[in-house]
């Protein structure tokens, strides 16, 4: 399974348009912790192993992140750190996932979060299906492994489905699908023990090439919202009054 | 000529792009070509035809019954050679949003997701999505040959938009899905749709007690509104995790957005931000919901809110 490590976003503020990421707190994606928790579920019923796996992306505290996954039940982690991938766009970060899969050799179900806490741009997961020419099932919100296939309810807006795909394949999950475990001490003591692999782009044969950006982030601003800010005064009744006059001339109401 | 090619499994959705697809192809240079697959796509022609499709392109096999991101990606990727595509808008739903990438990865291309404004600049596409959970934007631009862009519903209107030839093109595509269509069935109870809704009244912590909700409720029903909420009464269980707006929940566009008893927390607020309209009912005079509103009431919701129903019910 396949984490990230996020800026806690209820800590994060604006100020003069940029967001302030000093001093807030790196943790584990919830969509991750949803993903993991699905993994170790899966393989206490099942058998077999859970391995983390994760970019350390430069200085962005990954190895928080998968000291809790180690500690909520993952069997070991694999981090792959490359100073080619300090700032990966999503090609990259799948590029180097779907590489790092390949090395582990076997494996039955990769899951991920259906995007992460901060970007949410949900291409990751499509984009390592694709590359180990995987079966994809998106927003699952229930999984359980049948035979040698994984079988899936999602949601999708007024519909409900149930899917299934043949194993080896890549699922990704949605925040109903569980109540993430909460690691005790022991749990914490225990994953310092676990085993914890880095791999280097070379490790997983790429080329610095392989993981070249696609996309450039011009700006990243908050917007400037233009808007009327007119403030009401009176009783309440006077407030109503004027406020109501305003929709109707703003052809809100009486349509 | 090279192509701007249009797809989504939502008709209205896909006429949007096509509409606002066709200026950006004005201002780059490109054709406009739609896609529509699935058994009884080819329905929708003229309709993508009248809201500006020179060339829609038609396949109604069965593998694509359902939208499967594989076979979707496996088709998509077909037509994209054979027009020529330098860029692929698709309709960021959820179907689209998951086929996106994996198109973009058979192509070698960078995509964005949830894209919610996209604009041509001296020639190049930029595109603009919410980041950090919706507190900024950020603009982005792909450096690849072919861009694939993931468009959020509602971006472009397809209101007003002029025909293009419409030419249909029965497409030969070789897709099939891994995937088996188990059970398909609509979701039980009433469902909530903020997404389209044109009036939201949105209720926060500025309610003492669930039954007290019972007041917004009653406003949003003057008002002929869907009600939304913040993510902490849907935390308390006062209202059903459908209702919330924000960064956990909708991110909506409707004409107005009244926020009752709503601080104004940018977890919230993001999921408004598209409204033509904010107003707010606050106590607190330096609430951050009045930052970010064209008409606010600073008083007691408690007093403010039947006043306006009455008011309303009266209109």
């Amino acid at each position: 399974m396949c984490v990230k490590t996020n800026p806690d976003l209820q800590m994060v503020r604006v100020k003069n348009r940029e967001a302030v990421l000093d001093g807030v707190p790196y943790k584990l994606g919830d969509l991750e912790k949803n993903a993991l928790e699905a993994a170790v579920v899966l393989r206490d019923a099942a058998g077999g192993k859970v391995t983390a796996l994760c970019l350390a992306e430069g200085d962005r505290k990954a190895a928080e992140g998968i000291k809790v996954a180690l500690a909520m039940g993952a069997d070991e982690a694999v981090v792959v750190d490359d100073p080619a991938l300090a700032q990966p766009d999503q090609a990259a970060v799948a590029a180097a996932l779907a590489a790092a899969v390949k090395k582990l050799g076997a494996c039955d179900l990769l899951l991920f979060g259906e995007g992460s806490t901060d970007n949410y741009t949900g291409q990751v997961g499509p984009r390592v299906a694709e590359l180990l020419g995987l079966p994809q099932i998106g927003y699952a919100r229930k999984v359980e492994v049948i035979g040698g296939a994984v079988r899936c309810e999602r949601s999708m807006d007024d519909l409900l489905e149930t899917l299934e795909a043949p194993l080896p394949a890549v699922v990704t999950v949605v925040s109903e699908i569980n109540e993430p475990r909460i690691p005790g001490l022991m749990q914490i003591m225990k994953a310092k023990s676990k085993p914890l692999q880095v791999w280097a782009l070379a490790d997983l044969g790429l080329d610095p090439a392989a993981v070249a950006p696609l996309r450039e982030i011009v700006s990243n601003l908050a917007e400037e919202q233009d808007r009327k800010h007119i403030l009401f005064e009176g009783t309440a009744a006077e407030q109503a009054d004027a406020f109501v006059n305003a929709l109707i001339n703003e052809g809100v109401l009486g349509r | 000529m090279p192509e701007l090619l249009v797809y989504s499994e939502r008709v209205d959705a896909a006429r949007e792009l096509v509409a606002g697809g066709r200026e950006l192809a004005a201002a780059l240079g490109l054709g406009v070509s739609a896609v529509a697959l699935g058994p009884g796509a080819g329905a929708a022609a003229s309709e993508l035809a009248a809201a500006g499709a020179d060339t829609v392109y038609v396949s109604e096999a069965a593998a694509f019954e359902g939208w499967p991101a594989d076979a979707v990606a496996a088709g998509l990727a077909q037509v994209a050679a054979r027009a020529g595509a330098a860029v692929v808008l698709i309709g960021s739903t959820r179907r689209g949003k998951e086929t996106a990438p994996r198109l973009a990865q058979k192509l070698g291309a960078g995509c964005v997701t949830d894209v919610s404004s996209l604009g041509a600049d001296a020639g190049e596409l930029l595109a603009g999505r919410y980041a950090y959970g919706g507190a900024t934007v950020a603009r982005e631009r792909l450096t690849s040959a072919v861009k694939v862009y993931a468009v959020m519903p509602k971006t472009f209107s397809a209101e007003g938009a002029s025909p293009g030839a419409g030419t249909v093109v029965a497409a030969e595509l070789n897709a099939s899905s891994a995937v088996k269509l188990v059970d398909r069935r609509p979701k039980e109870g009433e469902h909530v749709d903020l997404d389209a809704a044109p009036l939201i009244v949105g209720l926060g912590r500025g309610f003492k007690s669930r039954d007290d909700l019972a007041l917004g409720e009653r406003l949003a029903a003057a008002l002929g509104a869907v009600v939304g909420c913040t993510k902490s009464l849907a935390d308390f269980e006062w209202l059903g995790e459908d209702r919330i707006i924000g960064l956990s929940g909708a991110r909506t566009a409707p004409d107005l957005y009244l926020g009752v008893g709503v601080s104004g927390q940018i977890q919230h607020t993001v999921g408004v931000a598209g409204a033509k309209l904010i107003a707010a009912v606050n106590k607190d005079k330096e609430a951050p919901i009045f930052a970010l509103a064209d008409y606010g009431i600073v008083g007691d919701l408690y007093e403010v809110v039947p006043a306006l129903t009455e008011r309303l019910e009266g209109v």
